[in-house]
């Protein structure tokens, strides 16, 4: 039995909204495998709750009509891992939400809770961030649309107004377009673990392959939200594919990046292990891409 | 709480059922208790061990994480609808048993509905992928060793044999 003071299941989206202003206090459940465990373990107990468990309207993976990817925020890891459109235009995300805890947690978890708690260790943060993921949240007003990166406010906190559900996340055509990437989670076990840090770049090569026409890169757990390194990204961008190019840029990381110690890591290692991620993350997007390194 | 008790209405193990359940329980919770399914293990109750999975419309979830109310209209699965109606056990019990997979037997029914649903995909998984598929259960007696063999070796016959007639 959970400590759950008020239950409220929203049928549809416009009901979620009218539970979200009536009851300002609430927190929204979608899958559960954060807001329940914070209720197990005492820090959320006796919280009220808006389930939008039921609101299948969000979920599923497709191209809108401006060809964007649109993750409806229900969408669970494993159906992104699956989806045709993830695996054809973004494989990188499905490889990454492939990650997460564990088979059954991937069933559960959703990418909408994955973003909405705010944490910088969550494995597809990152990749949303390398990508600029466009949020879409549905409020009151209607829908309002943000980047993801002005999304995060801080550790824990979004820009999620009263009101609002988050509803979908999108990756514009712009973004995808002749793009491959690669994520690289650091973690004490393979299974069931949290980010110790997590990487994740991508790259589009000029026509010839001997350019790097656009590289990005964010991390997870490098700060206290997932981050950009836009020091490292100049140091590749209209550079040659080469090898010297991959060592510039994951050295320019070091000036990107701030991360903590903590029990898992300590900041020194985290730096560590940041310049190594980065350069295997390019190279392996640069295979990807169908370039070469010389 | 307002509306405290629900009526949820879903299949369990091919059977229609509905029930009059407390809006804050999870769904080990009513599984146990309600319908006396105690093959659904308490263990750690925040979704690590695995030992509460059931199948909900053929997909594997920890139930531990999962409140009982979301189970409308969903068909959910647990380990007592493997056997025959005799009681003869399935293919994938015999595995386990067969190859040793089970000292305590506590985390064996979840481990058995994970391997429900990757026998079920019709795949066949190389060792690497199945440690993958059923790394969300701890075990804390055998080692996993016996159970990849059994999850295998049941994966192997149904692959290869005509499929055993189970609902």
């Amino acid at each position: 039995m959970y400590d759950i003071k008020e239950l409220y299941e929203a049928e549809s989206l416009q009901e979620a909204v009218a539970l979200r202003l009536e009851h300002p206090g609430a927190r929204v459940i979608a899958g559960g495998s954060d807001v329940l465990v914070q209720m197990r373990e005492g820090r959320l107990a006796g919280q009220e709750l808006i389930s939008i468990q039921r609101l299948d309207e969000l979920r599923g993976v497709r191209l809108d009509d401006e060809g964007s990817i649109r993750l409806g925020s229900l969408t669970s890891f494993s159906q992104i891992t699956k989806s045709p459109v993830i695996r054809k235009h973004i494989g990188v995300l499905g490889e990454a939400v492939d990650l997460v805890g564990g088979p059954q947690i991937r069933n559960l978890g959703t990418i909408g809770g994955n973003t909405c708690n705010g944490v910088t260790s969550a494995d597809s943060a990152s990749t949303l961030h390398a990508w600029e993921a466009v949020v879409e949240l549905t409020g009151p007003a209607g829908e309002r649309r943000l980047p993801i990166r002005d999304f995060y406010l801080g550790a824990g906190t979004v820009d999620i107004r009263p009101g609002e559900i988050q509803t979908a996340i999108l990756i514009p055509r712009a973004s995808y377009d002749r793009t491959w990437g690669y994520y690289y989670k650091y973690a004490l076990r393979n299974a069931m673990d949290i980010a110790t840090t997590g990487c994740s770049v991508n790259a589009r090569l000029s026509p010839d392959g001997k350019t790097f026409e656009r590289v990005r890169l964010a991390y997870g757990v490098a700060g206290p939200v997932p981050r950009r390194a836009p020091s490292a990204e100049a140091a590749a961008n209209g550079r040659p594919v080469d090898r010297a190019t991959v060592e510039a840029f994951g050295l320019a990381v070091l000036d990107d990046i701030d991360p903590r110690d903590s029990w898992r890591a300590s900041r020194d290692f985290r730096r560590h292990i940041a310049v190594e991620m980065a350069k295997r993350c390019l190279a392996e997007s640069v295979r990807r891409c169908g370039g070469e390194l010389s | 709480m307002k509306d405290q008790f629900r009526m949820v209405e879903f299949n369990l193990n091919g059977r229609d059922v509905a029930h009059v359940v407390d809006a804050r329980s999870s769904l080990t919770d009513m599984l146990r208790n309600d319908y006396r399914l105690t093959s659904v293990k308490k263990g750690c109750e925040v979704g690590e061990c695995g030992a509460c999975n059931v199948l909900i419309d053929g997909e594997c979830f920890n139930s531990c994480l999962y409140l009982a109310v979301w189970v409308r209209g969903k068909k959910v699965r647990t380990l007592e609808s493997l056997a025959g109606p005799g009681g003869e056990l399935s293919d994938l019990q015999q595995a386990f048993i067969d190859e040793t997979a089970i000292q305590c037997g506590f985390c064996t029914p979840g481990f058995m509905m994970t391997a429900v649903e990757i026998l079920e995909s019709g795949r066949e998984y190389s060792d690497d992928e199945l440690r993958k598929l059923l790394s969300g259960h701890l075990c804390r007696c055998t080692g996993y060793e016996n159970i990849l063999r059994a999850v295998r070796k049941a994966m192997h016959r149904r692959l290869e044999g005509p499929a055993p007639a189970r609902p």
